[in-house]
C-alpha cells in the first residue's frame, strides 16, 4: 500500500537507436510481452541481434491500461502450468532485473454469488491444488477475515457464498515492470525502436524475410508478432487469418484513499475486479464491451454496471469518486486462451489472444515465445496453445477462470 | 454508448440490443463434405477489421428481431443498419 514510495528513476533506461537494416529476430510490439520476449531471447538463448518495433511508445498500449492483477488459479492443466510458470518468474524478477516494481503478493479472492459459482470455485481450487497452485476455498466468514470491507451479509443483491483464494497472487506496478524489462533487454544489446510502425511484410515465397516499416525496410531471420489488440490487423498484412476478435475493455481508478483494501477481489458474476494501488487509488476493471472495437474506449453503461456492482460489494466505496476511466483493445479467442507459436507463414510467429489476462502472463509469454523464436519449436508449456488447436478441437476453455465475461 | 437504428423500431440505445458478431456468414452448403480446416474456419474464424464491419445485432428489449449494422470499428460510428434480407450497403466485401 503506501508503506514505501516508488523508487526514483534515472533519466534514461534504454538507448533510442535508429533501426538497422537487418536483425536475427524482429519483434513487432513493444508492450510487456514484446519486451519480455526480447529480454528472454537475450538472457536464455544468447540471441541479442534483436529489434523490438513499437508504433507508439514502449508499453503504451494494454501494458498501460490493465489492472495489474497477477495470479495463476486457472482451471485446466495447460493453463495452470503456463500461468504458474509466470507467477514463479514474477517472484524472482525484481531481484533478477534489479528493479523494485512493487510486486505485492497480497492474494486474490474470486467470489462466488450463486450455487453454480460455488461448484465451479470448489472445483477450480481443487484442480489448482492438484497442479501445485496455492488455492483454497473460503466460506463467507473466512472471506470477511481476508477482506473486511467486503459486504458478506446474506441480504445483498449479490450475496457472497464463498470464494477461491490464492495467497501468492497480487499486483505489480505495470509501468515499472515494462521499464525494468526494457532496461534489461537494452543492456543485453536489444534495439528498442519506438515510433516505428510495421506496414507490411517482406516475403520470399512462403517465408517471411523482414518487415516494411514507416522508417524503412528491415530484414529479419524470424519475425514475432506481439501486438495484442492489433494482432489481426498486423497478421492480415502477412496474409494470415487469426481466430481472434478485438473488443474494448474498460477500467477506471478512484481518487487516492487511505489503505482500506488489503487484497484483490474479483467477481466474474457481476463483472468487476478491484484492488488498491500503492499510491492509494482504487483500481477497477469491467467486463469487455460486447462489440468489436479498436477505439480504446467503450460504452458508459458498462462502467455504470461495474460501479453498481462494486458499491454493492464494497459499501465503503459509495462516496468514492471516479478519477478517470479508459479502455484498451483486447484480442479475444473462442476459448479465452492465448495463441502462441507458428503461423502458416514460415518464420512468422505469433503471440496473441491473451484477451483480458495478458499482464499476469508477461514473463511466461516472453519465456515461451522467446523459445519459439530462438528454436522454431514450441516450448513444452506453450505447445497446447498453438494455432492448430482450433482445427484439432483441443480447445482450452478458460472462460470460467478468465474472470471477465467474454 | 452506441445509438443504433433498428430497421423496424427506429433509433434506440445500445443497451436495448444484443451483439451477434460478423454478419453474412453462411452455413456451409455441404456440411458433410467439409474438412477439419474448413470446419475450423466456419466455427472459429471471423473477420476482425479495423474499419468498416458488417455485424449482426438483435433488438432484445424491442421487436426481438435480428438485423445487420454497418459500423466503423475504429471510430465506433454506426454507418447504416439494414434487414437481414437486404444486401450490405455499398456492396458485399
Amino acid at each position: 500500500m503506501t508503506e514505501r514510495p516508488p523508487p526514483e528513476h534515472p533519466d534514461f533506461l534504454w538507448r533510442n537507436p535508429e533501426p538497422r537494416s537487418s536483425y536475427d529476430v524482429v519483434i513487432v510490439g513493444g508492450g510487456g510481452h514484446g519486451l519480455a520476449t526480447a529480454y528472454y531471447l537475450a538472457r536464455n538463448h544468447g540471441i541479442t541481434d534483436v529489434a523490438v518495433l513499437e508504433k507508439g511508445w514502449l508499453a503504451g498500449g494494454n501494458m498501460a491500461r490493465n489492472t495489474t492483477i497477477i495470479r495463476s488459479n486457472y482451471l485446466w492443466d495447460e493453463s495452470a502450468a503456463l500461468y504458474e510458470h509466470a507467477l514463479k518468474l514474477w517472484e524472482r524478477l525484481p531481484e533478477e532485473l534489479d528493479y523494485d516494481f512493487l510486486f505485492s503478493q497480497r492474494g486474490v479472492l474470486n467470489l462466488a454469488h450463486t450455487l453454480q459459482d460455488v461448484r465451479e470455485g470448489v472445483r477450480r481450487a481443487s484442480a489448482n491444488r492438484l497442479n501445485g497452485v496455492d488455492a483454497e476455498w473460503l466460506e463467507p466468514d473466512q472471506v470477511a477475515e481476508v477482506c473486511p470491507i467486503l459486504d458478506v451479509s446474506p441480504r445483498t443483491r449479490h450475496p457472497v457464498l464463498g470464494a477461491t483464494y490464492q495467497p501468492r497472487a497480487g499486483i505489480a506496478k505495470h509501468d515499472h515492470v515494462a521499464w525494468a524489462l526494457a532496461r534489461a533487454a537494452d543492456a543485453l544489446g536489444v534495439d528498442l525502436i519506438q515510433g516505428c510502425e510495421v506496414t507490411g511484410f517482406l516475403k520470399d515465397g512462403d517465408r517471411v524475410v523482414g518487415v516494411e516499416t514507416d522508417r524503412g525496410r528491415i530484414h529479419a531471420g524470424r519475425v514475432g508478432l506481439a501486438a495484442a489488440g492489433h494482432s489481426s490487423v498486423l497478421a492480415a498484412r502477412a496474409g494470415v487469418r487469426l481466430p481472434v476478435q478485438s473488443h474494448p475493455l474498460q477500467a477506471l481508478v478512484s481518487e487516492l484513499h487511505e489503505p482500506v483494501h488489503p487484497t484483490v477481489v474479483m467477481s466474474n458474476h457481476v463483472h468487476v475486479y478491484v484492488s488498491q494501488a500503492h499510491k492509494g487509488e482504487l483500481v477497477m476493471g469491467a467486463g469487455v464491451d460486447s462489440y468489436n472495437g479498436y477505439g480504446q474506449r467503450g460504452s458508459f453503461h458498462v462502467i455504470e454496471r461495474q460501479m453498481a456492482a462494486a458499491v454493492e460489494l464494497f459499501p465503503v466505496f459509495a462516496r468514492a469518486h471516479v478519477l478517470r476511466t479508459w479502455g484498451g483493445i483486447v484480442d479475444v479467442t473462442p476459448d479465452a486462451s492465448p495463441i502462441i507459436g507458428r503461423t502458416p507463414v514460415t518464420d512468422l510467429y505469433v503471440n496473441c489472444g491473451w484477451g483480458t489476462g495478458g499482464f499476469k502472463a508477461t514473463p511466461a509469454a516472453g519465456w515461451t515465445f522467446a523459445h519459439t523464436l530462438a528454436t522454431g519449436e514450441q516450448h513444452p508449456l506453450s505447445a497446447p496453445f498453438a494455432l492448430e488447436r482450433f482445427t484439432t478441437g483441443a480447445l482450452i476453455d478458460e472462460h470460467g477462470a478468465a474472470a471477465v465475461a467474454h | 454508448m452506441l445509438l443504433i437504428t433498428c430497421p423496424w423500431c427506429g433509433p434506440r440505445d445500445e443497451t436495448e440490443y444484443h451483439y451477434g458478431g460478423q454478419a453474412h456468414v453462411p452455413y456451409p452448403e455441404n456440411p458433410a463434405g467439409l474438412t477439419d480446416e474448413e470446419w475450423a474456419a466456419y466455427v472459429f474464424y471471423r473477420d476482425n477489421p479495423k474499419g468498416e464491419f458488417a455485424e449482426r445485432w438483435m433488438h432484445g428489449t424491442g421487436c426481438r428481431r435480428w438485423f445487420n449494422v454497418l459500423r466503423d470499428t475504429a471510430t465506433h460510428e454506426v454507418l447504416a443498419s439494414y434487414r437481414p434480407d437486404e444486401p450490405r450497403p455499398g456492396g458485399t466485401r
